[in-house]
């Protein structure tokens, strides 16, 4: 029955880890309605207070916090949250999600600078633009499967760049410069008490977007998390989730239940495309000037990472994603030349550690089980039913 | 065996809800189906037996919009539905089970009929981001309807765990109840019973009866004799593809081209 104390260390805290976030879901999904407001409404101010001073001399010693907090780690965080629903919930293996971060970036710097459009208009073409291109990508190539799609998608991501880099218009390879940031909404200061003092937030102007605080950023970046966290939630818990569900489970057998397949992969990716469509228009609204190079393919590489490693299909397991995948390159800044050898070390020992993700549902741990999963579970479908006819003429 | 065994099929409305109009399904040289010709009365419990291979579960891939036959059509309800998108051909009353279960094995029992009910339901992205009250409305009515119909299949004291978890027979019955979920005018049960003990096959009869009896037309492939003569109100026969015989269970249980066939001896006499 013990078999377990007879293996090795690394097992024994795998297992451990396991068992204990398998309790830790258990207990939430059976907790009360006013627990969980309770849980959310604690994590908002936790949230509202990472800038200060105090958490970011340990967090981040090298590069200044609030700025950080804004990008990449909020940045990653949104992305990731907009790629788990393509990835993780429609299971579309998607590699060249930059694309649509690189179309809200240009969006804000071209409508900014050439229009003066304000921050706020651009922020809603901005995602219109990326929904539709999401489309206008999906429409022809979400016939493909699995291996195709991601060939795809790659190449739609490089092609969105090199487009920039070639076309005069938008500066090529100099990008643009000169980006508007939002306009101030309100000169509101926190007081500079005691209390504020204590907690790090006294004298911090939420509202108003200026060129050397980094914190009004961040916290424009946290309502946009929070935006999609409730949307990409309430889009899982219905029967949108439910539709992507069935078509990574059996596609063939979701359509013949009556599930319009196609219309809901489009939608998955229209959705995932509007989100990185936002990550784009609030990062070039506060860097002042973005270039192709700000969007390359291992960006794309780096969210995907993120959402498998935290856990594909699973929010809090992707953002913790998210999190550890921004933030400890720059913490390790100090390492200096080794910084990336040490970073990717940590990446190969953790998906050797949880290879299902540090925090994934439990469904999309039993498909990883099966063998379903691995990349087949992210749309490659390797050893799956390829069709119907495979499936059924079989005995 | 029982009271609606021998109700003939004359009793029956008699007006057709499935017409298969000269169907032939070609893959490359070989010939699943040809030339077949098929009416399924509303409200009948209707067999399709034949040997493996001859071409059963082809014509339930061409009614349900699989394939697209190479000749032919396929009347459901007054429209042709041959070369209609999978999910419309479903929408449009015709739900099926699989051969080989294909369930959604990483969801609950519960989620997968849900699944099915879905199919009826409107919400469109924007009434579940939004949680409009439309949405909760179609929400709240798929679970009860789903509830319903693991109660009805037998399956609803399993119905929180993973499919996947599912016995075998559950697992079918499963199936049955995400088909039905689908609000089916006409349920295609393919090979509903194997793997069944001799048990669940008793209670899968009643089953299929109860299903036919809400107003339901069945149209059923297996092998299993003594069920097959046991509910169906009419019978045809594959043979590589063709149909070499249709009728009453009587009718075909004697039918010396069936016996040669497919029987091979006599069902009565075993
Ligand atoms: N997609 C397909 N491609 C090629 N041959 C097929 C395909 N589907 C069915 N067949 C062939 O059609 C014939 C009938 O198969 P099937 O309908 O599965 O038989 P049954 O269900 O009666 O056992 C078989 O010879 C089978 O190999
Ligand atoms: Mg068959």
């Amino acid at each position: 029955m013990n078999d377990t104390t007879n293996r090795n260390p690394l097992s024994r805290a795998r297992d451990g880890y396991s068992s204990f976030f398998d309790t830790l879901r258990d207990r939430w999904a059976t907790a009360p309605r006013w627990a969980r407001w309770v849980v959310y409404l604690v994590l908002i101010v936790l949230a509202i207070l990472l800038p200060a001073d105090g958490v970011g001399s340990f967090m981040s010693p090298y590069t200044d916090w609030p700025t950080l907090l804004f990008f990449p780690i909020g940045g990653y965080i949104l992305l990731a949250i907009g790629l788990n629903v393509v990835v993780g919930q429609a299971g579309l293996l998607d590699l060249g999600y930059v694309a649509f971060f690189a179309i809200g970036g240009y969006a804000m710097a071209i409508f900014g600078t050439k229009m003066h459009m304000s921050f706020w208009e651009i922020l809603v073409v901005g995602v219109l633009l990326s929904a539709v291109s999401g489309i206008i990508l999906g429409a022809p190539t979400l016939r493909l499967r699995g291996d195709y799609l991601a060939i795809v998608t790659l190449g739609f991501g490089e092609i969105v760049r090199i487009v920039a880099n070639n076309t005069d218009y938008i500066g090529g390879p100099r990008g643009i410069g000169g980006i508007p940031h939002p306009p101030s909404l309100s000169e509101w200061t926190i007081p500079d008490n005691g209390f504020f003092d204590a907690i790090g937030i006294g004298g911090v102007q939420p509202l108003k977007y200026g060129a050397l605080d980094g914190k009004p950023y961040y916290y424009l970046m946290l309502l946009l998390i929070v935006a999609a966290i409730i949307f990409a939630k309430r889009l899982e818990n219905s029967r949108v989730g439910r539709a992507w569900a069935s078509i990574r489970e059996d596609e063939d057998a979701a359509e013949l239940m009556g599930v319009p397949t196609f219309k809901f992969k489009l939608a998955a990716f229209a959705i995932g495309a509007a989100i990185g469509g936002a990550g784009g228009v609030v990062y070039a609204s506060q860097s002042v000037s973005i270039i192709p190079t700000n969007f390359p393919f291992i960006l794309s590489a780096t969210i995907l990472a993120a959402v498998v490693l935290g856990g594909s299909g699973n929010l809090p397991g992707v953002i913790l994603g998210a999190f550890l995948v921004a933030w400890i390159p720059e913490r390790i800044r100090g390492l200096q030349e080794y910084r990336v050898l040490v970073f990717g070390g940590v990446l190969v020992l953790l998906m050797i550690f949880r290879p299902e993700g540090l925090l994934p549902s439990r469904r999309r741990k039993a498909e990883l089980a099966e063998g379903e999963g691995g990349m087949g579970g992210l749309g490659a479908e390797v050893g799956g039913p390829v069709t119907v006819a495979a499936g059924e003429v079989g005995e | 065996m029982s009271e609606t065994a021998g109700v003939p099929a004359e009793k029956k409305t008699g007006t057709p809800v499935l017409e298969l109009r000269g169907i032939t399904m070609r893959f490359g040289g070989v010939v699943a189906i040809n030339g077949l010709n098929l009416a399924i009365n509303e409200g009948e419990i209707f067999a399709l037996i034949g040997p493996n291979g001859a071409g059963k579960t082809t014509v339930f891939n061409v009614v349900t919009g699989v394939y697209r036959p190479t000749e032919g059509q396929v009347v459901f309800a007054g429209s042709r539905i041959d070369g209609k998108k999978r999910y419309q051909v479903t929408k449009r009353g015709v739900a099926r089970t699989f051969q080989n279960v294909r369930l959604f094995h990483n969801m609950s029992a519960l989620e997968n009929v849900m699944v099915g009910a879905d199919a009826h339901h409107r919400t469109g992205l924007a009434g579940a981001a939004l949680g409009l009250p439309w949405h909760r409305r179609e929400e709240r009515d798929g679970r009860a309807k789903a509830e319903e119909l693991l109660e009805f299949v037998g399956v609803a004291r399993r119905m929180e765990e993973t499919a996947k978890n599912l016995p075998y027979g559950d697992q079918r019955r499963l199936e049955i109840a995400r088909a039905l979920a689908t609000d089916p005018k006409l349920l295609l049960l393919d090979e509903p019973a194997a793997g069944m003990n001799p048990t669940e096959k008793e209670e899968l009869q009643g089953l299929i009866r109860k299903i036919r009896d809400t107003g339901r037309t069945v149209l059923l492939i297996e092998h299993d004799m003594s069920l097959i003569m046991g509910i169906s109100d009419r019978i045809a026969v594959l043979d590589f593809g063709q149909k070499i015989a249709e009728g009453l269970p009587a009718e075909i249980q004697t039918n010396q081209r069936v016996i040669d066939a497919y029987l091979g001896v006599p069902a009565d006499a075993s």
